[in-house]
């Protein structure tokens, strides 16, 4: 399977900077414009999350970011529309990140076809339950060159991680913390043998991590040990703060030492 | 025992553990100990016996004579009201503090709408000397003052949830976030939902209920077995526990009450079933109410206690089978039916437990036809809402 995201981790596999965005956050038509400003200030790819009422695994700012995206109108229907009509002006690799139910309401079908469709790479759905994937969607993903993204924690056992490694492709997502978004102010010594376990596992997918960072310190922890950082809670936080998607890219590369473009 | 569920957790196609890997860990190792925990003749003893003595079990089977007089059939109410604390709640409660005891926790979370599992879990963590602290909507702290304060008065803290609808399923997600960050302490949920086990542990502990009809029908009436048995359905641990061991024994009818709100189409009810389609709320594939993007729908009910857009898995499965039938009661009838139940016995019914007895307006049965309701909870906790309707009737 080849698509952006395959190019990209060819291309680049050290020292990737990928950043999360809640789709109709902070208005409705904000998701494109939002792309467009993170690519031009050098994001390799991004995260695009649709939002949905219960994000049970999210802290504070994603649950009202999200929340403001659905009072918005935001949907799932909606942010593909958007995707495929802005798709020939991204070039960067997308990713959708969201909860199961949305998608189960749209149909796994439609859901992979106008994935595919809108130029989408990779998918990240953080309640499907693995053996569901492999038992009933796997074949389906594959057929549109879509990524199933896994998600491993501190928690889970190294036997797991090669299951999630083996079944999952694209990338592995490594939680930085057993916590719900944007929790730690600085990652521990626990967290860190953590992230040097991932890195040593040999495993056959990148290992991006995300969670918890937000300055320069926590990326270069996050750098030297796996291939790259997710960065979300920090960057809604700018943008709640910036008054336009440019000044919100420009203010978090700022705080984490990386030259904007 | 017979189960119910198959060997990962489903009851047909509903059920399951659909969790994000943060929670992976946690529900894995209570997955992985909880049936052990309860075959256990040291748990086993101990539950048992603070049902008998500080539950106050087994609860009566009281013969309802002049409601069985005024609707035509014989009408027994399983008394759950006189459970300590006032409602079912508590044999769950002390059956899940006892695993977590087991499991070596010693800290206890909780979710709570009205508060009656709240008080519940605050109770049986004061008496075992456990930590304690509910999550609460914070529309529900307002609305539920007296509860708060017996939940504060028995030692645990009560904390208030601002996200989402700020009500029941909210402070269910904010539970669960707790216990992502805190993977040491014991999630204690009140009802027969979220991810697998939760469904069967709360079901399985809740079902003292129909275990002791079974002796209790064989003594008065020399056969274990009733025609009809009606309970209320929120979460649905009520009903689990009332039909359990009646689920395989076909004659019996089961029929559960779930809250209709203001009308099945009025867009302000918690009628899961009847307005319900299949998703995942809570790690759980249920029905549940959703619009038409898979966003969860705010429930609306008259009782906190049926308030929640979703219904145990074993329930959708029930309802899919045909096993079960479910009715919607509207606030207006679950009102009158708690007035007409206190005047006739004597018995002032929890707003929840009136729904199963409206239910019984509905149902069609013969003079000689034995009934079971379960009568879930008494109804000091919703006085308020039974003197405006006194008020409303003078006026
Ligand atoms: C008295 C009473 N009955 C019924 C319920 C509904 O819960 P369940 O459906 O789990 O029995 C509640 C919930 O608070 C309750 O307090």
């Amino acid at each position: 399977m080849q698509n952006r995201l395959d190019e990209l981790f060819k291309r680049k596999d050290r020292q990737l900077l990928s950043i999360y965005l809640t789709a109709g956050f902070p208005r409705i038509d904000s998701t494109v414009p939002l792309i467009r400003s993170l690519e031009e200030a050098g994001a390799d790819f991004l995260e695009v999350g649709f939002p949905f009422s219960d994000p049970l695994a999210d802290g504070p700012v994603i649950q009202e970011t999200s929340s403001i995206a659905i009072r918005n109108g935001m949907n799932l229907r909606l942010l593909l529309g958007q995707l495929a009509g802005a798709r020939n002006g991204i070039s960067i690799p997308l990713i959708l990140m969201g909860y199961l139910n949305p998608v189960l309401q749209m149909g796994m079908g439609t859901f992979c076809r106008k994935t595919e469709e809108s130029g989408v790479s990779g998918v990240i759905i953080p309640d499907l339950p693995p053996e569901e994937y492999r038992d009933k969607y796997r074949e389906l993903f594959n057929r549109h060159k879509l990524h199933m993204i896994f998600l491993v924690t501190p928690g889970t056992t190294v036997e797991r991680i090669r299951m999630l490694d083996n079944l999952g492709s694209g990338f592995i997502y490594a939680v930085s913390a057993s916590s719900t978004t944007g929790r730690q102010e600085s990652f521990s010594r626990e967290q860190e043998q953590y992230l040097e376990k991932l890195g040593s596992l040999d495993l056959g997918n990148p290992v991006m991590t995300g969670f918890g960072i937000h300055n320069r310190n926590t990326l270069e922890t996050v750098w030297k040990h796996t291939s790259g950082a997710i960065i979300g809670t920090a960057y809604l936080k700018a943008l709640k703060e910036a008054g336009s998607p440019d000044e919100a890219a420009r203010s978090l590369f700022g705080r984490l030492g990386v030259a904007s473009r | 025992m017979n189960r119910l569920i198959d060997n990962k957790g489903f009851y047909g196609e509903f059920g399951g553990s659909w969790v994000p890997e943060m929670l992976y860990p946690n529900i894995e190792q209570l997955a992985s100990s909880y049936e052990a925990i309860l075959e256990s003749t040291s748990f086993k003893d101990r539950f048992n016996s603070l049902l008998k003595d500080y539950a106050g079990r087994p609860t009566p089977l009281f013969l309802a004579e002049s409601l069985s007089g005024a609707l035509g059939a014989k009408i027994y109410l399983k008394r759950e009201d006189l459970c300590h604390t006032g409602s079912h709640k508590l044999n769950n409660v002390i059956g899940q503090a006892l695993v977590a005891m087991e499991m070596n926790k010693r800290e206890v979370i909780a979710e709570t709408g009205a508060g009656q599992h709240g008080v519940a879990t605050a109770t049986v963590c004061a008496l075992l000397d456990l930590p304690c602290r509910v999550f609460m909507g914070e529309k529900d702290v307002q609305r539920q003052q007296p509860n708060v304060l017996r939940m504060k008065m028995l030692g645990a803290e009560v904390v208030p949830v601002s996200s989402g609808s700020r009500t029941l399923k909210d402070a269910t997600n904010e539970a669960i976030r707790y216990w992502i960050n805190h993977p040491e302490v014991y999630y204690l949920i009140g009802s027969t939902i979220g991810p697998h086990p939760y469904p069967d542990l709360v079901a399985r502990l809740q079902s003292v209920i129909s275990a002791e009809m079974k002796i209790q029908l064989m003594e008065k009436k020399g056969r274990p077995d009733p025609d009809i048995i009606v309970a209320c359905v929120g979460g649905g641990s009520n009903a689990a526990g009332t039909f359990y061991h009646y689920i395989a024994d076909e004659k019996v009818k089961l029929v559960g009450a779930e809250a209709a709100g203001e009308g099945v189409g009025s867009g302000k009810t918690a009628a899961t079933i009847a307005t319900g389609s299949a998703g995942i709320i809570h790690g759980c594939r249920t029905l549940m109410m959703q619009d038409g993007g898979g966003q969860i729908l705010e429930a609306h009910s008259v009782s906190a206690g049926l308030d929640y857009p979703g219904i145990g898995p074993l329930h959708s499965y029930l309802h899919r089978t045909g096993r079960a039938r479910y009715l919607a009661v509207t606030d207006k009838e679950a009102v009158e039916a708690a007035h007409l139940l206190t005047r006739l016995e004597g018995i002032i019914p929890a707003l929840e437990s009136a729904h199963a007895i409206a239910a019984l307006h509905k149902l069609q049965f013969r003079e000689s036809d034995i009934i079971v309701v379960n009568l879930s909870g008494r109804g000091d906790k919703d006085m308020d809402t039974y003197i405006e309707s006194m008020q409303k009737r003078h006026q």
